[in-house]
């Protein structure tokens, strides 16, 4: 069978699965629609929140990314991980305890201000349709690459898909599905791994073949190899940063304070029975997550080195089948400058032109054809990247859903709709959600990639610092949480919207404030939030007592504790 | 007296969250980011200890620490009589 052939039977049986689960466990009611009932298991939650997590970005892109960034593109591997920290520790247990149906929920009720829950919602609805495009977007390729349909048919089969177990399971059906394509995401993410990791090092396991000497015979270490080889070809040593300091220092903080803010992620921790679970499904949660996060800069080192050798230097005329595939799809493209038939895949220090520009999408998706892996390999990959789109998208639909159902029909617009009358406009919120999905999925705004820094920033700036200081801080009020969340979105959103849309030609590390670029933008706009909460929060009057009981009765697990004697 | 409880449940607590936040901040922001440089001169087999930190052992150092947040703070609860009844909520 070849790589179409096989693709198409891997990404049917992993479809096959997910509708089946889908059936088995469609939502009854607005709490099965919304948390799944609150009787999900830690570990299955912590596996759903993985594949929840994990989107297109993390599987197709990321090691792309850190395949051509080197050692800067550990922002992307701390910051996405190191949040979990903070959720684990700062929001998850508190936020269950609390113990309703979305984050907009806590931010209205902490605060008794339904502004605060209104700016809660238009950020978790910007936040969330920002992703889900790119989910979308990310199903499209898969499909035109490997099955060779068309963007937009693709679209439409993801879109098929996604509305089936979205609209009829509501948060009980995703979470299984989500189950589901984690397993088929981090099983085909590490088998091409570790074959390459194989092929190169001789060692089966990535993370350590990546430290590991080249199976050559040459005795070289694998890092010290590609640092060879970059700087030869004059993009400065692989295991270097080019990023200033306080660059990268911003970024990894926007990103970590962005994971730990975003709505769909944060949804998850309400799934589960109590307090004590929620706190180790966050650990689940990253432990089933650092499985392919410590993989990728492996495979993203593997990857650089196997592209750097089999065309560096070779005779276009002799190209394997893999490139002239991505060819037809404009995300390869060779331009022979001087003439000679040979490719000249040079960095911005080396002072021979260079001759080729790939994207940098394309690395996990062409890596086991490049590194000649057989053809089920390469659908199976395929598959992956599917289930980690779909799974996104999946539960980014929910977060959309409950924000327009349940934050803005049931608690602000008309409280008196019956429960029956909110699961069906949570059901008709997620169709129409699915719809907006695919239609900016088949014709995206040439703003994506930009409005992704948009979205982490929105979160840090919004949301993580209003639930950290409900929680840890009584005497943050309504004026403060409100003023904070509004003077730090506006910060952010006009530092970002100035770098990136309106003068893109201005957006270089001399123009940026303190050498902050727009990525890591939001750690200020959290910071700014902060201080304007608390100033704000001790110039007006203190929240009502009951607020002030509430917070008390979110930081312990259970009420007053009865008949047991303190042992410490 | 059940007020005092509470207060000494929430110091223990951030005392934790406290120590923890500690390690998450220097082997991310200091050994992977601030110290990196520094700690390049350092190698383990083919890796350089900074550039290890900023792309493997932060990673490592995370899951471990949620563990063991897990661990203390369901160990806080009993000894406070804190924790949920086992039954359902």
């Amino acid at each position: 069978m070849n790589v179409q052939a096989w693709t198409f039977v891997m990404v049917a049986i992993s479809f096959a699965i997910y509708i089946g689960v889908a059936i088995w466990s469609r939502a009854r009611s607005t709490g099965e629609f919304y948390v799944a009932g609150a009787r999900v298991s830690p570990v299955i939650n912590g596996m759903a929140t993985a594949a929840d997590w994990m989107s297109a970005a993390s599987f197709i892109s990321m090691a792309g990314l850190i395949a051509f960034m080197g050692r800067d593109g550990s922002v992307y591997l701390m910051g996405w991980t190191g949040g979990y920290v903070l959720l684990a520790l700062l929001l998850a247990p508190y936020l269950r305890k609390f113990g309703k149906y979305t984050v907009p929920d806590f931010v209205g009720d902490r605060y008794a201000s339904t502004v605060a829950r209104v700016v809660a919602v238009v950020c978790a609805l910007f936040v969330s349709f920002t992703y889900v495009a790119g989910q979308m977007r990310g199903v499209g390729i898969v499909f035109s690459r490997f099955l060779g349909v068309g963007i937009e048919s693709g679209v439409l089969i993801g879109m098929g898909i996604v509305f089936f177990y979205a609209v009829l399971g509501g948060m009980k059906g995703i979470t299984y599905t989500q189950v589901a394509q984690y397993c088929v995401l981090i099983f085909a993410y590490l088998v091409p791994a570790i074959f390459i990791s194989m092929l190169i090092t001789g060692n089966p396991v990535p993370q350590l073949g990546f430290g590991d000497r080249l199976a050559d015979g040459s005795g070289v270490f694998l890092l010290d190899r590609l640092d060879g080889l970059t700087q030869e070809l004059g993009f400065g040593a692989y295991t270097d940063g080019t990023k200033r300091t306080m660059d990268v220092f911003a970024i990894t903080a926007a990103l970590m304070v962005g994971t730990a803010g975003l709505p769909h992620v944060i949804v998850r921790f309400y799934t589960v029975p109590k307090v004590r679970q929620a706190r180790s499904s966050a650990g689940w949660a990253l432990l089933f997550i650092a499985i392919l996060y410590t993989t990728a800069p492996a495979v993203a080192a593997f990857a650089r080195t196997n592209l750097i050798e089999s065309v560096s230097g070779q005779p276009y005329a002799d190209v394997p089948a893999w490139f002239t595939n991505w060819e037809t799809t404009g995300l390869i493209a060779f331009d022979d400058l001087n003439g000679d038939g040979l490719i000249q895949y040079t960095g911005p220090l080396s002072e021979t032109p260079n001759e080729l520009t790939i994207d940098r999408d394309i690395m996990v998706l062409a890596n086991p054809e490049i590194a000649r892996l057989p053809a089920w390999v390469v659908g199976l990959v395929a598959a992956g990247g599917l289930a980690a789109a779909l799974s996104t998208a999946a539960g980014l639909l929910l977060v959309i859903s409950s924000s327009v159902a349940h934050d803005l029909l049931k608690k602000t617009i008309r409280p008196s709709i019956t429960e029956r009358g909110e699961l069906i406009a949570a059901r008709i919120a997620a169709g129409a959600a699915v719809v907006v999905a695919g239609y900016f999925g088949m014709n995206p705004p040439g703003f994506v990639a930009e409005v992704v820094a948009l979205a982490f920033g929105l979160a840090a700036a919004s949301f993580f610092p209003a639930i950290i200081l409900g929680i840890f801080s009584k005497r943050t009020n309504a004026y403060g949480a409100v003023s904070g969340m509004l003077i730090g979105i506006t910060f952010t959103a006009a530092y970002i919207i100035w770098f990136k849309m309106l003068h893109p030609e201005l957006n270089n590390a001399d123009n940026w404030w303190l050498g902050i670029s727009p990525e890591g933008i939001g750690t200020v706009g959290m910071l700014v939030n902060v201080i304007v909460a608390l100033t704000v929060s001790r110039l007006t009057p203190p929240p009502p007592d009951h607020i002030g009981e509430m917070v008390e009765s979110i930081r312990v697990p259970r009420g007053a504790g009865p008949a047991h004697e303190l042992s410490a | 007296m059940s007020d005092d409880r509470r207060r000494l449940y929430w110091v223990r607590n951030l005392t934790y969250v406290g120590v923890l936040l500690a390690i998450w901040f220097t082997v991310s922001y200091g050994f992977g980011i601030l110290l990196v440089e520094q700690l390049n001169s350092i190698r383990i087999g083919g890796f350089k200890l900074g550039f290890w930190f900023a792309q493997q052992g932060s990673i490592y150092v995370f899951v471990v620490l949620i563990f063991v947040y897990v661990w203390l703070m369901n160990r806080l609860d009993r000894r406070f009589g804190f924790d949920e009844p086992e039954d359902g909520p």
